[in-house]
This record gives structure tokens, C-alpha cells and sequence, in this order.
């Protein structure tokens, strides 16, 4: 794979009417002010807009927070807005998240009519008592409606977010959990293991001993399950908490943050990167709005990497995905034996010129880095 | 010489000493008060963040009473710690007088009781000082009392000052000048020169400090360190006023320095009198003592090819602390390193440390021991400090290890706790005394291995820092001692193992693999960690497999964050060991040391 290719652009909508407790992306109740969010974001394009580096992109991804939130006005203008600024190229792929409450035939037919070829529903889980648990304002029957509808809407792509490594939550019903939502028949299927963020009620909760998730050992079984499953049903288990129907339905968008592709973002608290160096946005849509009403650019910190923090972080994607890392990534003088033992413990394979993961591998993903490395 | 007063601070830790001094430095106008510092003595860093003087201090204080007579106040700061009793002995033994400083709340603690009899054995002149007045709740009457009752002091001499905000001071002063004697001795006499102190200089060598008894040092005398029986040619004497100022010459009742072309610290010997060679003194001052270490431990790079650095270091720190010993020593383990002993726990932590951020050495330090000594069947007697060379153990007639005499000074509603606390630690022949009510003094003889497990955090855990300690080394008692190892996945780790009590084995064997079971970070398969005396396990833990090690989500904003995680845990990564195939951190080392939580 080349490591560079086509930017990506992406779009922070900061509006959620209620704020889940597990999640740790930064958002807003006040929906009233999406118009002004609007402004800042077409205007924080075109203060972009001169870079060579971000003229063409091949994926707009809009994300949140809750973009199925923005009315149908809003949207167009956020769409017709970056096309003036940007250009795209012809066969982009363009993704929406909707939230499963969201979802109407009429919105779907404007999403399609704006150009969106891929939309991501954000269903989480199908089970009532799951759905309530991880404070979603939909319910299971809801879930499933909308993902009906999304697949009936001609996106040629559409893929289903779910979690897993509830409390109580069993193999069997975790099967049975992805048999549903593989029988809208989407094209992708992210699943993310249940995880306490810093600063979230959830985290809050699990400090006074209030969260009882399963540990490492339920933990594994459940994503071992899972990848089988999968796979099984004809996906490929392309990175570790994403599942695509071939090498063509994975999220274009997506992969560029793990194989240090540019991307611009847009919005409150959105991350950016080009070359070796990463940026990112004001968390906070106050302080946002503020600085682009002023002219002057969103931006809250920058880092540049150095060679050796670009490599670690070449290590640490690579062994999220099927790509793998090259060999000569591979550090030390040590380096052949200590693949050889990684190899022997089932952990990785050597493909031509790249160390790939296995789904043994994958469930080590954070420590192989470490075990490359001196 | 009568215009001369040489005097010392001595006080618990705590009771304001390096703010007293820091008080008199400034009201002689010594420093002006843009370069005035806190705690101007205590000039390292590890000095000031624990409140605490390591090395011992000089300073000449300018000082014109209300009749204007000019008078130099020569202090003598002394380190606070029981680890360097010995030091301060010599440094009191420099002094006619000093200053006897107690904790207006806190009151007279162990410590100023061990102070007040190094004073008197010196014959010194003791001006009690009630500090920290200004407290709120200071209790002034009660400290009295105590100056009294457990002091024998006249409890009207004490001075009330507060360090702190200044008050008192110029009392301190003025009776410092009327109370303390000027220094007897004859300037022509043959020289006798008392080393208290030693300090290296990068550009001049060591900075001896010494009092002058009798005679008179010039540049250009050669003198003879009386012990080592060497002989230096002298380059530079003076006095010190924060910074040295060199004299014409120092004279018998001076305290000053001398500089003679002596390469390292370890070439003088505190407590060694100077004289001249031509003309020497018939004999040494009395007093003189070899300071021999009392815990030991060994000290390993973390990465093994880093011993020529540490080795590097370690000769570099030596040059300032003669007190420090060290020898090669070997782990299958760990590898090169080096025995070192100590004078205590403090000073163990002090080199530590001090290596650590000065020299920017990696080291693991294994657990501390002190000296046990072995009768063997063929007659031999052995001392080990060093559990890798435990004899075997059919070869052993007979043990012994050292024990100490505790004093504890305690309110009286802790007397219970202590005393437990003592038992388990194997403590015997206590006395109790009563020296005011409410209080108690307790004393225990205790094997001094007892003492550095964790002992003094224990007994101010349980008095809720009431209580304060101090302790002597008495002599070698016969002792039941077994090595316990430690073996992780079934290999030995020859660097965890202790040399202990039998009747004390099972307790530590077990506590042990508990403190590792948490040190050693959990990997891909189980992990076994097991205690045993010869080829009996006696206790056991188990690490259990991680299964699982990855985040679900990374997206533009996990970045970052994850790659300094990564960052982070390599670096960590740099500061363990690998021991068959398990890594083991080097906080295990130290684990043995530290008892649980409670």
C-alpha cells in the first residue's frame, strides 16, 4: 500500500441532544447553534483552502457528535459549502453517521441526492436492555427500522457500529447480537469493544465500583467469537475493530489515519495531519467559534513527529491492521529473534517484505510494538 | 581567641534548625538579602526537598555585641540523621557550646534526647531554644516542663524564638556570646587539628574542615593526617563565610579549612587529627573512629552494558563521601555491579538517589542487609553481607547478627501498639520509663535487620507520627538464619534472595511474592513466584496470563495519546530486566523491603 495517496477531509458536527455515557467525542446539546457552527466550519475551509497539499480529496467523512442532527438546509449548505472550496474527486467516497432515531426515508433520499455514497449507522446495540444500559436514545425495534431503511436507501455502501463487552453480556448473545445486525446485509460493521474513557460518567461510575465490566480473558473470548463469526459470513477482518465485505467496502476514510495518510479536519476538537506533523481544534465550540469569527485559525496544539515517533506509530497502526508493518520497520540488533519468537507464539506471520498480525495477534495489538521493538 | 565562640545547632528533624541557621546567617549580614536563600546551608537538592542536612556545614558569623565588641561565631551545622551520628560527634567535638533546639509544639522527641547526650559527653555548654513559638499551637509551658523533666535542663535558660518570623534571634546572639566559652589552647603548640568534615572540590581538591586545638597551620607547612600517617604540603588556609576566604593562618580555637593537594575525600578520615610534620604532636585528639557500614546492598545497571558508566559514577560520588564503600559483585541475574555498604537506610536512599539524578545512572538496588557473621564447623568465622555468599548450610555451627538498642519516646497511649510493634520484631529487654506524664520512653534491644524492614514508617504509622526514634548498635547475638530464594517460572533470581530469621521465613517468604505478584507486570502466559529455604517452597504466588491487550478505537484524536502511552511503556520497558522470560521491573527489587499496606 502506498502511504501517502489522497487526502481526506473530515467534518466534526459537535451536536448530540443527549450525551452517551461510555463516549469521549466532544459534544454539545445546543443544536440551536449549528448555524453558527456552520459559518465557522466553511470558514475555517477556505482558511485552509490555499494549501496544494489539500486541494483534491478522494473521502469526506461527517461525523460527530450527531451529523443526522443538522436539518436539511444546514446539511445541503455544509456539502454545497466544501464543494466550492475543495474539489473531490470524481469517484470520492463520501460518509455520513446517523443515529438510529435520526433516520427517515426523506433524510436518506437527501443524503443520497448530496452526493453520500456511504453511511454509517451508529446502532450500538439491537437488545432493549443493552440499548438502555449505554443510554442511546433509540430502542432496539428503532435500531433495527433504521437499518432497514438505510439498506433499502441505495447507499451503495452502508456499514453498522456496534459494542460489545456489555455486563453480562455472554458469547451467544454477542453471536446473536451480530447475526442481526448482518442481516440488513451492510457492507462494513465496526465493532468496539466497550472501553472507560477518562472523564466520562461511565469512568465515573466504574471509580465508585459501579461498573462491572468482563475482564481480559471474557474479553478476548468475546472478540475471538466475534472475528469468527464474521469472517465466516464473507468480511474481512481488516483492522481490529473493523469488518469489511472485501478489500473495496473498507472505509477509504478510515485507513488513512492509519497509514499516515493527510487529512484535514474541520470542527471543534477535529485532528488533522500532513506529513509529520499532526494538529488539532479547540475542544470546545465556544472558543471555536470564537477564533474563527476573529479570522484567525481553530487550531489548539500541533506536534511534529520525529522519524523515530513516526516509526512507532507505523508500528502501532500497522499491528491494527491486515497491511501489517514492513520488515524494516523492525528495529535492533535483536530483531530477527524476537520476530522468530512472536512468529512461534502465533502472534504474527511474515508475508514477502511485511509482519502482519494474526487474530491472536490482533488481541495484542498495544504490546507487539513493544515486543518489535528494543 | 577570647572573641571566639564555636558552637552547633543540634534538634530533632523537623524542629526548625536549618531555618535558625538560615536566621543568624542573615542577621550578621553575612549574605546581603538579594542572594539570601532558604536554607543556605543545605546546598543540595535532596537536602532541601527533605528537610534534612547531609553534609555538614561551616560558616563564620560576624557578630558586634551592644558594647561593640567584634566577636566571630563559628557554627558548625551538623547532618540531622542517626546515620551520621558518628560525623556529628566529631563536629560536636569541635564546639564549647551549642544550641539545643526544641519544637515549641512537638516538644523534646527522641532524637533531642540522643542529641542532648552527644552534647554532654562532649561537656558542652547547652542553651536550650524553644523554637516555632509562633505557632498557634505551641505549647510553651509543656515544653518546659519536658526541658526540665526529661532534659535535666534549667527550664529559665531556654531561649523563645521563632525561627521563622525572626523572633528571638538577637537572644540566641547575645547569649551564644555570654553563655558559650571561648575555645581554650595554646598557638604554640605543637599543632593538633581536629577533621570533622570533608568536601571535594572539581578544581581544588578536598576542602578538609577542621578545628585548630593547639598550634597554628600556615601555607606551606606540610602536615601529617595522623592515622594514614600521610603528609600533604598546604596550599591555601581560611575560614568559611558561605564562601571560603582564605587567611593568613588558622590557629589553635579556629575552625577553618585547609587545602593541601589531597586528591579525594577518602584520603582524610574524619575524626583524624592534623599536626605538622616537622613538629608533630605527641598524640592524636581522642575520639577517632573508623566508621565502619552497617547495611549493605548490591547495585546493578539496567542495562548491563552500562557497568563501565555506573562504575564511572560511582568513583565520581565517592570523591565526596568516604563513607560509601563498594566492591565488584556479581548476579547470574543481573550481572556486573557492586556491593556497597552504608551507614544506614537514609544514606542508602541518599546514594540512590543521588546517582540517579546527579550521575543519571538506571540501577536496580536489591534489598538492604546488614552484616550477619557465621561460626562453621572448620572453625572459620565468616561475615556476610551479601545473601550470594550465605555458606552452605551444613557447614554451619552457629550465627549471629547484629542487634541495637531502640529508644522510642512516645505518648503514653501508644505504649500498647509499640509495644507489639517491637515483639514482632523480634525486640527484647524493653524498659519503659516515664520521664514526664503522659509520655514514655521505651527501649528495646532489636536485631537491626528488624530495623531497616520498614521499621520506622511502621512506628509513625502507628502513632500517628507521635512517635520518634533513635538507636545505637550494641553488639552481635546468636540467631537462627536461613537464606530464603526467590524463584520466578521455577529459576532461581539469586538478586531477590535474603538472608533471614527462621522463625520470621514463612512471613516473608509469603509477603514477597504478594509485593512481586504486583511489581511484575502481567504477560502472555502465568507466571510463578515461589519462596524457598534450600530446596523447600514455602510460599507461592501466581501471575496470572493477560489475554487481551488492545484498545478498541484509533481514530485522528486516540493518536497522539496512544503513541505517548507507547512512548512511556518503552521507556519503562528500558528500566526492566529479563529473567528467563519474564520481565521483571526494578521497583521488585526493593519489594522484599516494603511491607503491605496497612
Amino acid at each position: 500500500m502506498n502511504r501517502t495517496g489522497n487526502p481526506g477531509l473530515y467534518v466534526h458536527v459537535p451536536f448530540c441532544k443527549t450525551k452517551c455515557p461510555y463516549c469521549d467525542f466532544y459534544s454539545v446539546p445546543e443544536t440551536e447553534h449549528a448555524g453558527k457552527w456552520l459559518k465557522a466550519v466553511l470558514q475555517e475551509a477556505s482558511l485552509n483552502a490555499p494549501t496544494p497539499e489539500f486541494t483534491c480529496f478522494d473521502s469526506l467523512y461527517i461525523g460527530g457528535g450527531t451529523p443526522s442532527l443538522l436539518g436539511h438546509d444546514d446539511i445541503g449548505r455544509l456539502v454545497a459549502g466544501l464543494k466550492e472550496v475543495f474539489r473531490f474527486d470524481d469517484g470520492a467516497e463520501v460518509t455520513i453517521e446517523l443515529n438510529p432515531d435520526d433516520v427517515t426515508k426523506e433524510k436518506l433520499a437527501l443524503y443520497r441526492s448530496l452526493g453520500v455514497n456511504r453511511a454509517s449507522l451508529g446502532v450500538q446495540s439491537f437488545d432493549d436492555q443493552e440499548v438502555r444500559f449505554l443510554g442511546r436514545r433509540h430502542s432496539g425495534r428503532q435500531a433495527g427500522e433504521a437499518a432497514r431503511l438505510v439498506a433499502e436507501a441505495g447507499f451503495g455502501e452502508f456499514g453498522v457500529d456496534l459494542i460489545y463487552g456489555l455486563p453480562g453480556q455472554s458469547v451467544r448473545s454477542w453471536r446473536k447480537s451480530l447475526r442481526r445486525a448482518l442481516s440488513y446485509g451492510p457492507a462494513h460493521l465496526s465493532c468496539y469493544q466497550l472501553t472507560v474513557e477518562g472523564d466520562t460518567p461511565f469512568s465515573r461510575l466504574s471509580h465508585k465500583g459501579g461498573l462491572e465490566l468482563p475482564d481480559d480473558a471474557m474479553g478476548a473470548e468475546l472478540f475471538l467469537a466475534m472475528s469468527e463469526y464474521v469472517t465466516d459470513q464473507g468480511f474481512l477482518h481488516y483492522e481490529v475493530s473493523n469488518f469489511a465485505r472485501g478489500e473495496q467496502m473498507v472505509s477509504r476514510h478510515n485507513v488513512k489515519y492509519w497509514k499516515h495518510t493527510p487529512y484535514l479536519g474541520l470542527g471543534p476538537s477535529a485532528h488533522s495531519f500532513l506529513g509529520r506533523k499532526r494538529w488539532w481544534n479547540h475542544r470546545s465550540l465556544d472558543a471555536y467559534l470564537r477564533r474563527l469569527s476573529s479570522g484567525s485559525s481553530a487550531m489548539e496544539g500541533s506536534e511534529a513527529l520525529s522519524e523515530e515517533q513516526m516509526r512507532l506509530e507505523r508500528l502501532l497502526f500497522g499491528f491494527r491492521t491486515m497491511w501489517g508493518v514492513e520488515l524494516k520497520e523492525l528495529s535492533g540488533q535483536d530483531w530477527a529473534n524476537r520476530l522468530e519468537g512472536l512468529r512461534q507464539r502465533g502472534l504474527v506471520d511474515v508475508r514477502g517484505e511485511r509482519v502482519v498480525p494474526t487474530l491472536t495477534g490482533y488481541l495484542f495489538a498495544d504490546r507487539l510494538p513493544l515486543m518489535v521493538s528494543e | 581567641m577570647k572573641h571566639i565562640r564555636n558552637f552547633s545547632i543540634i534538634a530533632h528533624i523537623d524542629h526548625g534548625k536549618s531555618t535558625l541557621a538560615d536566621r543568624l546567617i542573615q542577621y550578621t549580614k553575612l549574605v546581603d538579602d538579594r542572594q539570601f536563600r532558604d536554607q543556605i546551608l543545605d546546598t543540595m537538592d535532596i537536602e532541601r526537598e527533605r528537610g534534612i542536612t547531609i553534609k555538614s556545614q561551616t560558616v563564620d558569623l560576624p557578630y558586634v555585641d551592644d558594647r561593640g565588641e567584634e566577636y566571630e561565631l563559628n557554627l558548625i551545622d551538623t547532618p540531622g540523621h542517626v546515620d551520621f551520628s558518628y560525623e556529628v560527634s566529631r563536629a560536636l567535638a569541635s564546639c564549647e557550646g551549642v544550641l539545643l533546639l526544641v519544637d515549641a509544639s512537638q516538644g523534646v522527641e527522641a532524637q533531642t534526647l540522643g542529641n542532648l547526650y552527644a552534647a554532654l559527653e562532649h561537656n558542652l555548654v547547652i542553651i536550650p531554644v524553644i523554637n516555632k513559638i509562633d505557632l498557634p499551637v505551641a505549647d510553651v509551658e509543656r515544653v518546659r516542663t519536658e526541658i526540665d523533666n526529661e532534659l535535666g535542663l534549667d527550664p529559665d535558660t531556654a531561649i523563645l524564638c521563632s525561627a521563622k518570623d525572626g523572633t528571638g534571634i538577637e537572644d540566641i546572639l547575645h547569649a551564644i556570646v555570654e553563655r558559650i566559652p571561648p575555645p581554650a589552647g595554646d598557638a604554640e603548640k605543637p599543632l593538633t587539628a581536629l577533621i570533622f568534615d570533608a568536601h571535594y572540590d572539581s578544581f581544588r581538591g578536598t576542602i578538609v574542615s577542621c578545628r585548630v586545638f593547639d598550634g597554628t597551620v600556615r601555607p606551606g607547612d606540610t602536615i601529617r593526617l595522623m592515622s594514614q600517617g600521610t603528609t600533604y604540603r598546604v596550599e591555601e588556609v581560611g575560614v568559611f563565610r558561605i564562601s571560603r576566604e582564605p587567611q593568613k593562618e588558622l590557629s589553635a580555637g579556629e575552625v577553618g579549612y585547609i587545602i593541601a593537594g589531597i586528591k579525594t575525600v577518602s584520603d582524610t578520615r574524619i575524626g583524624d587529627t592534623i599536626t605538622l610534620d616537622l613538629r608533630p604532636a605527641p598524640q592524636p585528639l581522642p575520639g577517632f573512629k573508623d566508621v565502619k557500614p552497617v547495611v549493605f546492598s548490591s547495585i546493578y545497571p539496567i542495562a548491563s552494558d552500562d557497568y563501565q558508566s555506573l562504575l564511572e559514577a560511582l568513583e565520581k560520588y565517592k570523591l565526596n563521601d568516604a563513607s560509601l564503600v563498594y566492591q565488584k559483585d556479581s548476579s547470574a541475574a543481573l550481572g556486573q555491579g557492586f556491593r556497597c555498604g552504608y551507614l544506614g537506610l537514609l544514606h542508602l536512599e541518599i546514594v540512590q538517589e543521588r546517582l540517579e539524578r546527579e550521575f543519571d545512572q538506571s540501577i536496580i538496588m536489591t534489598a538492604p542487609s546488614v552484616q550477619y557473621r557465621f561460626h562453621l564447623d572448620d572453625g572459620t568465622v565468616l561475615d556476610v553481607d551479601n545473601p550470594l555468599h550465605y555458606p552452605d548450610p551444613g557447614t554451619i555451627e552457629s550465627s549471629e547478627e547484629p542487634y541495637i538498642r531502640a529508644s522510642i519516646l512516645i505518648p503514653e497511649r501508644y505504649v500498647g501498639v509499640v509495644m507489639k510493634l517491637c515483639m514482632e520484631r523480634r525486640g527484647v529487654n524493653s524498659h519503659m520509663s516515664y520521664p514526664t506524664p503522659g509520655r514514655v520512653e521505651i527501649t528495646f534491644d532489636m536485631p537491626l535487620a528488624e530495623v531497616i524492614f520498614d521499621f520506622y514508617d511502621r512506628l509513625k504509622s502507628i502513632t500517628q507520627g507521635y512517635g520518634s526514634f533513635d538507636y545505637e548498635i550494641i553488639d552481635y547475638r546468636e540467631s537462627n538464619l536461613v537464606k530464603l530464594d526467590i524463584l520466578v517460572n521455577g529459576e532461581k533470581v539469586d538478586a531477590l534472595s535474603i538472608l533471614v530469621h527462621r522463625d520470621n521465613a514463612r512471613d516473608r517468604a509469603v509477603r514477597v511474592c504478594d509485593r512481586l505478584k504486583d511489581e511484575i507486570p502481567r504477560q502472555q502466559f502465568k507466571i510463578a513466584i515461589q519462596g524457598a529455604i534450600g530446596g523447600k517452597i514455602i510460599a507461592r504466588s501466581t501471575i496470572s496470563a493477560y489475554r487481551k491487550d488492545v484498545t478498541a478505537k484509533c481514530y485522528g484524536g486516540d493518536i497522539t495519546r496512544k503513541r505517548k502511552l507507547l512512548e512511556k511503556q518503552k521507556k519503562g520497558k528500558k528500566r526492566m530486566r529479563i529473567v528467563g522470560n519474564v520481565e521483571i521491573p526494578q521497583s521488585a527489587f526493593l519489594a522484599a523491603l516494603k511491607s503491605d499496606d496497612e
